[in-house]
């Protein structure tokens, strides 16, 4: 197995173009077990740890453009303030070494429909930036994820970065596991309220074949929310939000949960989640 | 005689820290998966794919032509005994005609290189016609029926619950995967370095499946990575065996986390169904039961677990009249066996819960129905054996009961249901607390020659006096390293004592189980070392005792040093110590005095239930146990926490998930245990109620923790959500609908 160590961008993306069977490896918390457990024999390696642009984070305006290598510890002491709802769910993530090294741009290389990452950049309709040789593209989140475990990532692309707005208001996440850490989500929740825009942002994860948005529970609560009051949200609105985002997964059953289970799971953290974001954003 | 209490520094009673401690968490032990030879082979086994099937042919044309493959070996190439087990030999080395599980070996290779070797494997074409399996053990071969019948055969009862109960199967999970190397010796036979649990067994079965004599098999034991019972049944000993004897070559074999867990055997898993009577005024009338536990496709222990589960199977309670029935069937899951608690496990699950439900019938709190039945000294087991010396019952459960409360949770999300997911910030969140105990037999039963063998060498090291240990007991976590050392320093007054490496070439231990050696290892360590000490008065005219490093007379008064009396002549004894005998109960009423040993724990548990969610924070786990004499106070506590926390596993997360015989979870992924976000914070209250029959008064530790810490954690659930949930691990779909 060849091990390919570029040391700046520019010589990642060209080793991508020459060797597009190469095996992106960034964190390896994902890639390693996949070794290990010999699912996978790439011929080669491509070691992204020594390309110092992926671990850089900064602003561009309104939006913030985040290295997909920076950890997930670096995310939640660093960023945990301009982007709540991806630093609980960063939070959840493993243990502390696998924080430590685990990146989003690995979720991302990943994309699995558990990827803890990814309701917090579907809810805040995050763009990804994926370049290669031949130039660079910026991808909607919900346009990220073509399949279980498969993404539009081409063969000689690298991801570079994801772009999030900074919340302003109520960012949320939930995940639902059998353990109390160090768990896969049986199911999780993501939920953004932007009161100046007066939109709703939502992430389904583990509960369909890709991470996915709630659309239909985003336009209800939008139109059903008192933007202006500073009031509880009603029950009745909450009730039929969740339910919303319950109908919105398309979960199965297997070891980690029953499909009936998981939507009303995630009917109830839509609720929860709901009430707290309202309230955070007050 | 003068008896002088000499406490001695790090003796019997205190804690002295494990040689390995300090290593093991600096990642520095040499576990046996750290094995290494100059020149040595690594092996790897085929395993069937299916829970059942015919092989129809093998061709290994494939894997031989690979460059770096030694050996390829099948049934064809064993040349002793094709079959093994523990209790009955019907395991095959290698699968002849047929597989009865998944997972099962089929052929095993030895390469220059691990990786070339699992190639090597995957490139062996075996033709296999699919058979249905067996899976459900009421459809299976009856393996072993264990009835336990007193009293009135026909007994009514004011109040009568019955129960119907199940327990999912439980995995040891231990961290280090099965290893070993073996080492082709020059007189033909075999050195075998591998984690075990009791050397000479494992000795007997490899011999006699290699065809040859014991002596010529000798096993030493590498370092261990936990065992819980998943260590009893033979996995890669004959194989690497039979590869090292094949090319004349060491040969290591390593198995991967996934492997692991078709490497060993597992909990059984059970079915049971219970029906209790008592009086309006809570006293026990009857209990009659119905326990059936699948054995997987092999015999492995599961003969001892089902005698166990019988006659432990209505608890620490006086019952007059019971009519109990375990049985243990085969099937084609994957072979169960020995795991700590052993039969005790599952019984108690099904009798805890039928006493809360009892107690809920008869309006009584749980603690009072337990304590009004609580089997005391003297009281008759169901089996007619009459419990002798302390047994605590009531009180443990007094005492747990008593102990202060735990405080609400905090808003701090790590105190709550879910922790960190943030999947409430205490909406939906009920409190509630159970009670349980359990009864363990200590030792093994049932008539068994139960010994254990040490050799003790005193003599002079640098002019000071210094003893050698030596005994074939496994160490597997357990502490018996610091206890037989403890127990030569207690015995022979002697500071500098070493344990050498467990191995065949002192006699058998008996088994690293059953909760046994510190009292049957450690009784066989003070034995020798009271032959020591006898030898070494027999040489001194006029000595009678050794007390502080000196001889002395019937008046006390020293007549030599032991430094003298050693000399330049070292002393040796060995010794082969037993306890008590028990005997074989009767086939058709279970009576008879089966145990040597019993012992107890209770818990009482309290968690925090989400119940929107069903997910659980165990909140507080309090804990007491009688061990008799804490030989390693540090150690007994360490104890009582792991199995606690393997109590906890069953009861809310551990399963091997089984869909037609094939497993789901073989990964730390999906087979979750504890983590110390799941595990509380504990009070542990031991006693010390000596035991008249054992070496100082102690009791066995290791397994009571594991067996009451699950119907505790469950009770509590039920109490903080009104479900009846009636099966273990409890899903969060069991409490949600
Ligand atoms: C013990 C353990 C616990 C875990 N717990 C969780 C959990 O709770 N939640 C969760 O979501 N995940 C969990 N994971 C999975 C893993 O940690 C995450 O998916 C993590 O985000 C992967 O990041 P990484 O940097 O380690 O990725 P790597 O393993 O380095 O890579 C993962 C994939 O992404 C590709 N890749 C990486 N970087 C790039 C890039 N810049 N461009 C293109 N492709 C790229 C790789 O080729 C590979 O396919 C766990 C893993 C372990 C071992």
């Amino acid at each position: 197995m060849d091990f390919l160590r570029p040391s700046t961008w520019e010589e990642a993306l060209a080793a991508k173009a020459a060797h597009p069977e190469a095996v992106p490896i960034a964190g390896g918390t994902d890639v390693m077990v996949e070794l290990n457990f010999d699912r996978r024999r790439p011929p080669a390696l491509l070691d992204l740890t020594r390309v110092a642009a992926l671990t850089e984070w900064g602003g561009d305006g309104d939006l913030l453009r985040v290295g997909a290598g920076v950890p997930y510890r670096r995310i939640i002491e660093e960023l945990g303030g301009r982007l709540p709802g991806l630093a609980m769910a960063a939070r959840t993530v493993g243990s502390p070494q696998i924080r430590n090294r685990g990146t989003v741009g690995g979720n991302l290389g990943s994309a699995s429909p558990a990827g803890d990452a990814h309701p917090p950049l579907l809810a805040a309709g995050a763009e990804i930036e994926l370049a290669s040789v031949r130039g660079v593209r910026r991808v909607p989140v919900d346009e990220f994820f073509t399949g279980p475990k498969r993404s539009v990532l081409a063969p000689d692309e690298l991801i570079a970065a994801f772009w999030m707005r900074p919340a302003r208001t109520g960012d949320q996440f939930a995940k639902i596991g059998t353990r109390n850490a160090m768990v896969i989500a049986v199911c999780s929740f993501a939920l953004t309220l932007d009161r100046e825009r007066r939109t709703v942002g939502t992430g389904i994860g583990s509960a369909a074949p890709t991470p996915v948005r709630a659309p239909a529970a985003e336009a209800f609560l939008a139109a059903s929310l008192d933007w202006d009051s500073p009031g509880a949200v009603p029950p009745a609105v909450a009730a039929e939000f969740g339910r919303l985002v319950a109908a919105a997964a398309a979960p199965i059953d297997d070891v980690r949960g029953t499909a009936a289970y998981r939507r009303h799971a995630l009917s109830v953290l839509a609720r929860r989640t709901l009430t707290w974001a309202w309230e955070g954003s007050r | 005689m003068t008896t002088v209490d000499v406490s001695v520094l790090d003796g019997v009673g205190t804690s002295p820290r494990r040689p390995d401690g300090t290593l093991k968490v600096r990642g520095e032990f040499a576990f046996s998966s750290d094995l290494w030879h100059e020149d040595m082979l690594w092996g790897a086994t085929l395993r069937s794919p299916y829970p059942h099937a015919e092989i129809r042919g093998i061709d290994l044309t494939a894997a031989l032509a690979l460059p770096g493959v030694y050996a390829i070996l099948t049934y064809q190439d064993v040349p002793g005994a094709k079959r093994y087990g523990l209790e009955i030999a019907d395991q095959p080395v290698l699968a002849m005609d047929e597989v009865r599980y998944q997972g099962e070996p089929v052929a095993i290779v030895a390469a220059d290189h691990p990786e070339t070797a699992r190639r090597a494997a995957g490139h062996i074409a075996v033709d296999y016609l699919e058979l249905p399996p067996v899976t459900d053990p009421e459809e299976g071969d009856l393996l072993r029926r264990v009835p336990v019948r007193t009293g009135d055969p026909h007994p009514t009862a004011d109040v009568v619950v019955t129960g119907e109960y199940q327990v999912g199967m439980q995995d040891q999970a231990f961290l280090g995967p099965e290893s070993g190397l073996a080492v082709p010796a020059e007189d033909g036979g075999v050195d075998l370095y591998v984690a075990t649990q009791w050397l000479h067994v494992d000795r007997k079965q490899v011999a006699a499946c290699l065809g040859l004599p014991e002596e010529k098999v000798r096993l030493s034991l590498a370092g261990v990575g936990g065992a819980f019972g998943a260590r009893e049944d033979l996995s890669m000993q004959v194989h690497a065996s039979l590869l090292a004897l094949h090319t004349r070559k060491p040969v290591k074999m390593v198995y991967g986390r996934e492997e692991s867990f078709y490497g060993h055997v597992h909990r059984h898993p059970a079915t049971l169904r219970y029906e209790h009577g008592a009086t309006r005024d809570g006293d026990l009338v009857y209990v009659r039961a119905r326990i059936v536990l699948d054995g997987g496709a092999y015999a492995s222990s599961s003969t001892a677990v089902a005698a166990n589960a019988a006659t432990l199977g209505i608890g620490p309670y006086e019952v007059p009249n019971v009519d109990m029935v375990a049985d243990v069937y085969y099937t084609n899951n994957p072979p169960c066996g020995a795991m700590r608690g052993f039969g005790a496990v599952q019984a108690c699950f099904g009798y805890e819960s039928q006493m809360d439900k009892l107690a809920a019938a008869l309006g009584m709190s749980p603690v009072e129905l337990r304590i009004r039945n609580a089997l005391t000294t003297g009281s008759r087991m169901p089996t007619g054996q009459v419990v002798e010396g302390p047994a605590p019952v009531a009180s443990l459960l007094a005492r747990v009961r008593s102990r202060p409360a735990p405080p609400p949770s905090t808003p701090d999300l790590r105190e709550l249901p879910g922790g960190v997911s943030n999947t409430t910030h205490g909406e939906g969140v009920v409190r509630g607390v159970g009670y349980a105990i359990g009864i363990k037999n200590v030792g093994f039963s049932e008539g068994f020659d139960d010994y254990s063998t040490a050799r003790v060498r005193l003599e002079l090291v640098g002019g000071e006096p210094a003893a050698l240990v030596h005994t074939a007991a496994a160490e597997v976590g357990q502490g018996l390293v610091t206890v037989q050392a403890q127990i030569a320093r207690t015995e022979l007054g002697v500071e500098r004592v070493t344990v050498a490496t467990a191995d065949t070439s002192v006699g058998s231990a008996g088994s690293s189980s059953a909760s046994r050696q510190t009292y049957v290892t450690g009784g066989a360590v003070r034995a020798a070392c009271q032959a020591v000490r006898a030898t070494l008065l027999s040489r001194v005219a006029g000595a009678t005792d050794v007390v502080g490093g000196k001889l002395v007379n019937a008046a006390g008064v020293v007549v030599a040093d032991l430094a003298e009396a050693i000399g330049d002549e070292p002393v040796e004894e060995t010794v082969e110590w037993r306890h008590r005998p028990t005997y074989p109960i009767d086939p058709k009423t279970g009576q008879g005095d089966a145990h040597v040993q019993y012992a107890f724990a209770a818990h009482r548990a309290t968690v925090d239930v989400d119940v929107e969610l069903g997910l659980v924070k165990v909140v507080e786990i309090a804990t007491a146990q009688d061990v008799g004499k804490a030989v390693n106070p540090l150690a007994v506590v360490g104890q009582i926490h792991g199995g606690t926390a393997q109590g906890l596993g069953l009861a809310l997360m551990e399963e091997i998930q089984i869909v037609d015989g094939v497993v789901r979870n073989p990964s730390f992924t999906d087979y979750l245990i504890p983590t110390i976000l799941d595990m509380p914070p504990m009070s542990v209250d031991v006693l010390e109620l000596a035991d008249p029959h054992s070496p100082y008064g102690l009791r066995g530790v290791g397994e009571p923790p594991t067996i009451s810490s699950t119907p505790a954690i469950v009770a509590a659930v039920r109490a903080a959500t009104g479900k009846a949930l009636a099966r273990v691990p409890i899903r969060p779909e069991h409490i949600t609908t």
